[in-house]
């Protein structure tokens, strides 16, 4: 019985910002339930929240830092990677999450995220991909697939698009996982190892967003989207994720796809460190 | 040693333990510099993937609470305007230093400009006021580099050093005296607790405590406009509060920020006004002219922005011209002449870059302004 009250006490309403709400986000976005499972995989990696820094970028998952009662910032689009970059190697005892869309992290932030990717800084990159710009009114995001309609692509979408898993592994990522905002459960457990993993982690949440990709893909609604990934989701933990494309109306594959030891960038920062001040020993003597 | 290399020094010596860049020429050295002394001072050193990363990399470490700091060169520099923007909306401590060659585009890349004067002022969108310093040596921008650190710490406001190639690939002798620790500016903390804290109310100076990263603050920043929270807000009424303490946290302190030298002008009638590289030049071509009896003197503007308008007002009543040597094709020019009005005529000395002003063209101006 204690338990359960301490669990209640426990609530993620204290990582909210209460004066700030409402949320903007639409009825049947999935940003909200992306959010939800990143505040209890805080509690339930037992990080301290005084340490976790929100950094977001533009768009509708942008406004994910506005919300969270934690050190926050809402920086330029496509920018919340390099930012972060900054913040992981100014304080190293900093848990650091980049909360933002495809559109931004992928498009005009891909270069930051392959190149984060590279580094293996210890930095957590939840993207909430939802296909198309939400904000700017649903035009064809870099993850839309062929054939997707928006608001750009009337004839469908002619352009192939990323896959993020394949693309965040292939660039050097120590975790990488996907998940649809359905498994509300395995994507907190997923936060939650993401933010304790050293090294850079990427987690692709897919996510319906009814009012424009929706409702111009045969989704209209949230249920719809939800329905199509309780259909097609195909759960598969170390999968290949060169395996994970996603066609339209097709099968998502899902689950942890790698975790892996790498020296990260602070592993290699503290080497050269000592090097330096090795040789600053080394010439004092002379 | 040469004046990207004092640079570096100088920023060593301000405090700065964090680096973020992207090679290019004539800026690389700086970086170069960095990467060997950082790690040595118990700073981090880092190549970004391009100049958008390396100005956002600076505003996150400097939130993270280090000083922080990015060199580059024009292309670098045009796009290190975006981000400059959101450090000046986020109020973020930062040092951003142009070596500066000539343009536009790629330009003359190991050649002298000073081409990106007026970007400095206006290359990020919307309102805003900055600060700029100009230096005119390896020993100057030295002690330059100090001082924008200091400035950027005590306004909260990224701080350009707006320097050249020439300054930054000459060689000269540089004094570097150790820096007490009383002589460094930290920007204003916290008094208040988490709970009373807001990020955004303002000191009687108009700049506001900044709580860092991991603190405990739990705070929010934005560069959508926000109010006292640091919480957006879309309205009319919350962008005109904003925006003027933005603008008017420098303008209130400008008797502090504005800082110029000045060469024989207490008699003068015909006054060179110059930054950077070219005021050496100016030196020699204003004392040609006082060996010809013409009562010729020179302004040397350290701070370029914000402009020192009500001085130039002040030695508009005195002069009879400005003679204005620039490597460009006139900028800083038309802050002379709209501050000199029609009280003293204002003459552009244009060069269009790839080396510096000879002083005989700039003496024949002084001539011609004294006749």
């Amino acid at each position: 019985m204690t338990a359960n009250l301490n669990i209640e006490s426990q609530s993620i309403e204290r990582y909210l910002r209460q004066d700030r709400l409402p949320h903007i986000w639409c009825s049947g976005c999935g940003i909200g339930i992306a959010l939800g499972a990143f505040l209890r995989a805080i509690d339930r990696a037992t990080i301290d929240p005084d340490k976790v820094a929100v950094v977001s970028g533009i768009g509708c998952a942008g406004r994910v830092a506005g919300y969270v009662k934690l050190d926050s910032f809402h920086t330029t689009h496509g920018r919340a990677i390099p930012f972060a970059t900054g913040l992981v190697l100014g304080n190293s005892e900093l848990n650091v999450v980049v909360f933002s869309g495809d559109g931004d992290l992928v498009a005009i932030g891909g270069n930051h995220l392959i190149h984060a990717a590279r580094r293996n800084i210890d930095l957590t990159v939840i993207c909430v991909n939802n296909f198309n710009y939400g904000m700017t009114g649903g035009q064809v995001g870099p993850t839309a697939p062929l054939e997707a309609r928006t608001t750009t692509t009337p004839y469908g979408n002619f352009e192939p698009p990323f896959n993020l898993p394949y693309l965040a592994s292939a660039s050097g990522a120590s975790y990488v996982a996907r998940w649809t905002v359905l498994h509300a459960r395995e994507l907190e457990r997923a936060i939650a190892e993401a933010m304790i993993k050293p090294g850079f982690s990427f987690i692709d949440v897919i996510s319906p967003c009814p009012p424009v990709y929706g409702r111009m893909n045969k989704e209209p609604k949230g249920l719809d989207s939800m329905h199509y990934y309780q259909e097609k989701s195909i759960i598969r933990n170390g999968a290949d994720p060169k395996e994970a494309d996603i066609e339209l109306n097709g099968p998502i594959l899902v689950g942890k796809f790698v975790d892996i030891e790498r020296p990260t960038l602070w592993d290699h920062l503290r080497q050269v460190s000592s090097k330096a001040q090795e040789k600053v020993k080394a010439q004092a003597k002379v | 040693m040469n004046g990207d290399l004092a640079c570096a020094e100088g920023a060593i010596s301000a405090g700065c333990r964090f680096f973020a860049g992207y090679p290019i020429t004539p800026a690389s050295e700086i970086a170069e510099r960095m990467s060997i002394r950082l790690p040595q001072a118990g700073g981090v050193y880092i190549q970004m993937e391009d100049e958008l990363a390396s100005m956002n990399a600076v505003l996150g470490a400097s939130w993270a609470g280090v000083k922080a700091m990015t060199a580059t060169s024009g292309p670098g520099f045009s796009l290190m305007m975006e981000n400059f923007g959101l450090g000046l909306m986020l109020e973020t401590p930062c040092v951003l230093v142009n070596i500066q060659r000539a343009g536009p585009s790629t330009g003359l890349p190991t050649m002298v400009g000073q081409g990106d004067m007026m970007q400095a002022r206006w290359g990020s969108h919307g309102s805003y006021e900055i600060i700029a310093l100009a230096p005119i040596s390896p020993q100057d921008i030295f002690d330059l580099t100090i001082l924008a650190f200091n400035l950027s710490e005590k306004y909260r406001v990224p701080v350009l050093v707006m320097s050249d190639e020439v300054v930054g690939h000459m060689s000269e002798k540089v004094t570097m005296p150790r820096v007490a620790p009383e002589d460094l500016i930290d920007r204003p903390r916290p008094e208040l607790g988490s709970e009373e804290y807001l990020p955004y109310k303002p000191n009687a100076n108009l700049v506001p405590p900044m709580a860092i990263a991991g603190e405990g603050y739990h705070f929010h920043v934005t560069g959508l406009t926000h109010d006292e929270r640091g919480y957006p807000v879309m309205t009319a009424e919350a962008q005109d509060k904003l925006v003027r303490r933005l603008v008017d946290k420098i303008r209130f302190n400008r008797h502090d920020i504005i800082k110029y030298n000045e060469f024989q002008v207490e008699d003068a009638d015909i006054i060179v006004c110059a930054y950077g590289i070219s005021v050496r030049i100016a030196q020699l071509a204003v004392r040609m002219a006082r060996d010809e009896g013409i009562r010729a003197g020179l302004l040397q503007l350290i701070t370029v922005w914000p402009f020192a308008e009500e001085h130039i007002r002040e030695l508009s009543s005195q002069a009879k011209a400005f003679i204005v040597p620039e490597i460009n094709y006139g900028q800083m020019v038309l802050e002379v002449e709209r501050c000199a009005g029609d009280r003293a005529k204002t003459i552009l000395v244009p060069h269009m870059g790839g080396s510096v002003h000879s002083p005989q063209t700039i003496l024949e101006a002084i001539r011609e302004a004294a006749q």
